[in-house]
C-alpha cells in the first residue's frame, strides 16, 4: 500500500483533467503532470540521502507534489507550521533530520546551513529543470511504511509527532471515497493549512475522486467568496471561525443568497460550530448540502459525519432533542467504532458524558518515539469528552482535561456554554475552572456580547440558574471583545483559564 | 499457492488487470484473473493465453472485490477483461457506501 497508488490510478483514468490550481498564482497541474512531476522529485529526494521531506510553506502546487514525491521516494512527508517562531521551527526541524527541506526563498539560507538539512526553495522545487533523474523503480508497497509525520498542536509542552502509515491513510480513502466519483466540472476550494490533517486528507480524497482542487493559501472571507464564484467551486471545507467570517461578509454585502449556485456541498469541522452561525449559513446557501465532520490527526482525519439530510431534519424539527442534532458531529463512518467510557475505562450508557474512544483501520494512535497509545483491542483514547444519544449521534463536550472539578463534583464546560449561548445578548462564551480556596476549582466564564447588546452579569447568572443546577453558575463572568482562537478555529482554553485565573486571585 | 500479503500488488497473466491486496486471510490463497494464476506485479510477464469464458466478466479500476467469507479483499488498480477468483471461487464486487463529502 502506498498513497502514490491513489495518484497513479487518477492519472491513468483522467490524465488531462486539472488536478490542482494555486488560487493565488493561477498555476496548475493536470493529473498526468502531477504524476510526472512526483517521479522527478522522488529521484531528487532519494539522491539527497534525506530520510524525511519537510515542507515549510503556505499551500501551493509544491504541497501535493511533496506528499506524493515523498511517498514515491519512500520517506515520510513532514509538513511544518510556518506560523511558528524561528526557534520552534529550528527545534522541530532538528527532530526530523537528515531532511530535504522545501521552503520559501527567504528561509533557505538560514535553515539549510547545517549538513543534515538540504534546503530548496519552493520555486526551484517546482521547476522541472532543477531535477534531472526521475525515479524509475516502483515505489514500495509495505503498508507499515510511514507516509506522514504530523506535529500535533494545542497541548502544552513538547509537540508530539503523530505517525500515519500508508495503511492508515489508504484505508481511510478506500473506506470513504468512491474512485473517480467526481465530474470533470467539480472543483474543491481548500483553505485549511497544509500542515493540518484536514489539508492532507483533502489532497488524497480529491485525487482519488478525480476532483480539481483550488488552493487558497491565506484565508480571508473576501478571497474565499471571490475564488468560490470565479472557479464555480462545487465543494469546500471550512473551520467554524471561517464560516462565521464568510457569513458576516455575505451579510455585509447585503445579500440574502450567497449566489454560489455551483456550491453543492459545504463541510465543516475542527471546532465547535455555534448554532447561530450554521443556521444563518444554511439560509444563505439554500441549495448547498452541509456536513459536519469530526476527526483527529491520529485517526487520519474524519471519523464521524453529520450529513446534509440530518442537517435539514434538525432545522425543521419541532422537538428540542431533534433540533439539538444540529450541534452533533453525527455518526461514525463505516468501519469506525466509537465508545464513551468513564474514568475507570467502563462504557457509559447513552446520554452520559465520558471520554471518546475510537477503533478502526484508519486509526493510528501512534507517536514517534512513544509507540502506540491504543489498547490491546485497538481502541484509541481521544482525550476528547463527549456523549452518544440513543440513536448513536455523537456530541462533543470539550477536552477530557477541560472538566471542572468543583467541590468533588465534575462539571462540563460545554454544558454551561451551551446554555449561555441561548441567551439573546451572548455571541460567544468560554467556561473554565479557576483555582478556588473554598471549592478547589470554581466556575468562571468569558463572554462576548452580540453587536449592540449589553450583558448584565447578575442577570446572566440568574438566566443560567433557571436552567442548570446552582453549582454550574459561574461565580466570575467577564465580558470580552473576543475569545482567543487558533487559526484552525480551536478555542485556546488555556489562555482563557490563565486570564480568568488571575482575575479570580485579585 | 501462497499466503497473500496486505499491500501486495498482483497482475493478471491473460489480461491487463492488476490488483492490490487490501485484506488477506491467514491461509494460502490461489488468486486468479481470467482463470489464470496471477503473478507479482514486479515480474515482467507479457500477457499470454486466453481469458477463460467462465472468468470473463472483467475487473473495474477503483472497485473493491471480496470473497464470500469476507476474509479477502482486493482493490482493482488496473482494469482488465478477466474476472477475479480466489481458490476457484469468483470474487464479488463490494459497494462503497455513498458518503457526504467531508474534506
Amino acid at each position: 500500500m502506498n498513497v502514490m497508488m491513489l495518484l497513479e490510478m487518477a492519472s491513468a483514468a483522467f490524465p488531462e483533467r486539472l488536478a490542482f490550481t494555486d488560487g493565488s498564482s493561477g498555476a496548475s497541474y493536470t493529473y498526468q503532470q502531477l504524476f510526472d512531476a512526483a517521479r522527478l522529485r522522488a529521484g531528487t529526494i532519494q539522491a539527497s540521502g534525506a530520510n524525511r521531506l519537510v515542507k515549510l510553506d503556505v499551500s501551493n502546487l509544491g504541497t501535493p507534489l511533496s506528499l506524493f514525491a515523498s511517498a514515491w521516494a519512500g520517506v515520510p512527508y513532514v509538513p511544518l507550521n510556518y506560523r511558528l517562531t524561528d526557534a520552534e521551527i529550528q527545534s522541530l526541524l532538528a527532530r526530523v533530520t537528515p531532511a530535504y527541506l522545501v521552503t520559501d526563498a527567504e528561509r533557505v539560507a538560514e535553515l539549510g546551513a547545517t549538513d543534515d538539512v538540504k534546503a530548496a526553495s519552493t520555486q526551484s522545487f517546482l521547476d522541472d529543470t532543477q531535477h534531472d533523474q526521475g525515479m524509475e523503480d516502483p515505489w514500495a508497497m509495505d503498508p507499515e511504511d510511514i507516509a506522514v509525520l504530523l506535529f500535533t498542536s494545542g497541548t502544552t509542552g513538547e509537540p508530539k509527532a503523530a505517525v500515519l502509515r500508508h495503511k492508515h491513510l489508504v484505508s481511510y480513502i478506500l473506506g470513504s471515497v468512491e474512485f473517480a466519483g467526481a465530474d470533470d466540472s467539480d472543483a474543491a476550494l481548500v483553505c485549511v493549512p497544509p500542515y493540518h490533517i484536514a489539508g492532507i486528507a483533502a489532497i488524497m480524497s480529491s485525487v482519488y475522486s478525480g476532483r480539481h482542487v483550488v488552493q487558497l493559501p491565506n484565508f480571508s472571507a473576501e478571497a474565499w467568496i471571490e475564488l468560490a464564484r470565479k472557479h464555480s467551486i462545487s465543494t469546500a471545507f471550512v473551520v467554524p471561525t471561517m464560516l462565521a467570517r464568510i457569513v458576516e461578509c455575505l451579510e455585509g454585502e447585503g445579500v440574502s443568497d450567497a449566489q454560489m449556485p455551483h456550491l453543492n456541498s459545504l463541510s465543516y469541522g475542527g471546532g465547535k460550530m455555534p448554532l447561530s452561525v450554521i443556521e444563518k449559513a444554511m439560509a444563505l446557501f439554500p441549495n448547498t448540502d452541509f456536513s459536519n465532520a469530526y476527526g483527529l490527526t491520529e485517526t487520519s482525519s474524519t471519523i464521524c459525519v453529520l450529513g446534509p439530510e440530518e442537517h435539514r431534519q434538525a432545522v425543521a424539527a419541532t422537538t428540542e432533542a431533534e433540533r439539538r442534532r444540529l450541534v452533533s458531529v453525527g455518526r461514525p463512518l463505516p468501519g469506525v467504532e466509537i465508545e464513551i467510557r468513564d474514568e475507570d475505562g467502563h462504557q457509559v450508557p447513552a446520554g452520559e458524558r465520558g471520554e471518546i474512544y475510537v477503533r478502526g483501520e484508519q486509526v493510528s494512535g501512534e507517536y514517534e518515539g512513544r509507540g502506540s497509545v491504543t489498547d490491546s483491542d485497538g481502541w484509541f483514547p481521544t482525550r476528547d469528552a463527549g456523549s452518544l444519544d440513543e440513536e448513536g449521534y455523537l456530541f462533543l463536550e470539550g477536552r477530557a482535561d477541560d472538566v471542572i472539578v468543583r467541590g468533588g463534583e465534575n462539571l462540563s464546560p460545554g454544558e454551561i456554554e451551551d446554555v449561555m449561548l441561548t441567551h439573546p445578548a451572548i455571541a460567544d462564551a468560554a467556561v473554565v475552572g479557576v483555582p478556588s480556596e473554598q471549592w478547589g476549582e470554581a466556575v468562571a466564564a468569558a463572554v462576548v456580547a452580540k453587536s449592540g447588546a449589553e450583558i448584565e452579569v447578575a442577570e446572566l447568572q440568574d438566566f443560567i440558574k433557571e436552567r442548570l443546577r446552582s453549582s454550574r453558575v459561574p461565580e466570575l463572568i467577564q465580558v470580552w471583545a473576543e475569545l482567543p482562537y487558533n487559526e484552525t478555529g480551536k478555542l485556546l482554553r488555556r489562555v482563557v483559564r490563565s486570564e480568568l485565573g488571575e482575575a479570580a486571585q485579585s | 499457492m501462497a499466503a497473500l500479503k496486505m499491500g501486495a500488488r498482483l497482475r493478471s497473466t491473460v489480461c491487463a488487470g492488476e490488483i492490490m491486496v487490501v485484506m488477506a486471510p491467514d491461509t494460502e490463497v490461489e488468486m486468479t484473473c481470467g482463470g489464470a494464476a496471477m503473478v507479482d506485479a514486479g515480474e515482467s510477464v507479457t500477457p499470454s493465453g486466453e481469458v477463460h469464458p467462465d472468468h470473463a466478466v472483467g475487473v473495474v479500476m477503483g472497485k473493491r472485490y471480496i470473497d464470500e467469507a469476507e476474509t479477502l479483499e482486493v482493490l482493482c488498480v488496473k482494469a482488465g477483461e478477466g474476472s477475479l477468483a480466489a481458490n476457484g471461487a469468483l470474487l464479488l464486487q463490494k459497494d462503497t457506501k455513498k458518503l457526504p463529502k467531508t474534506d
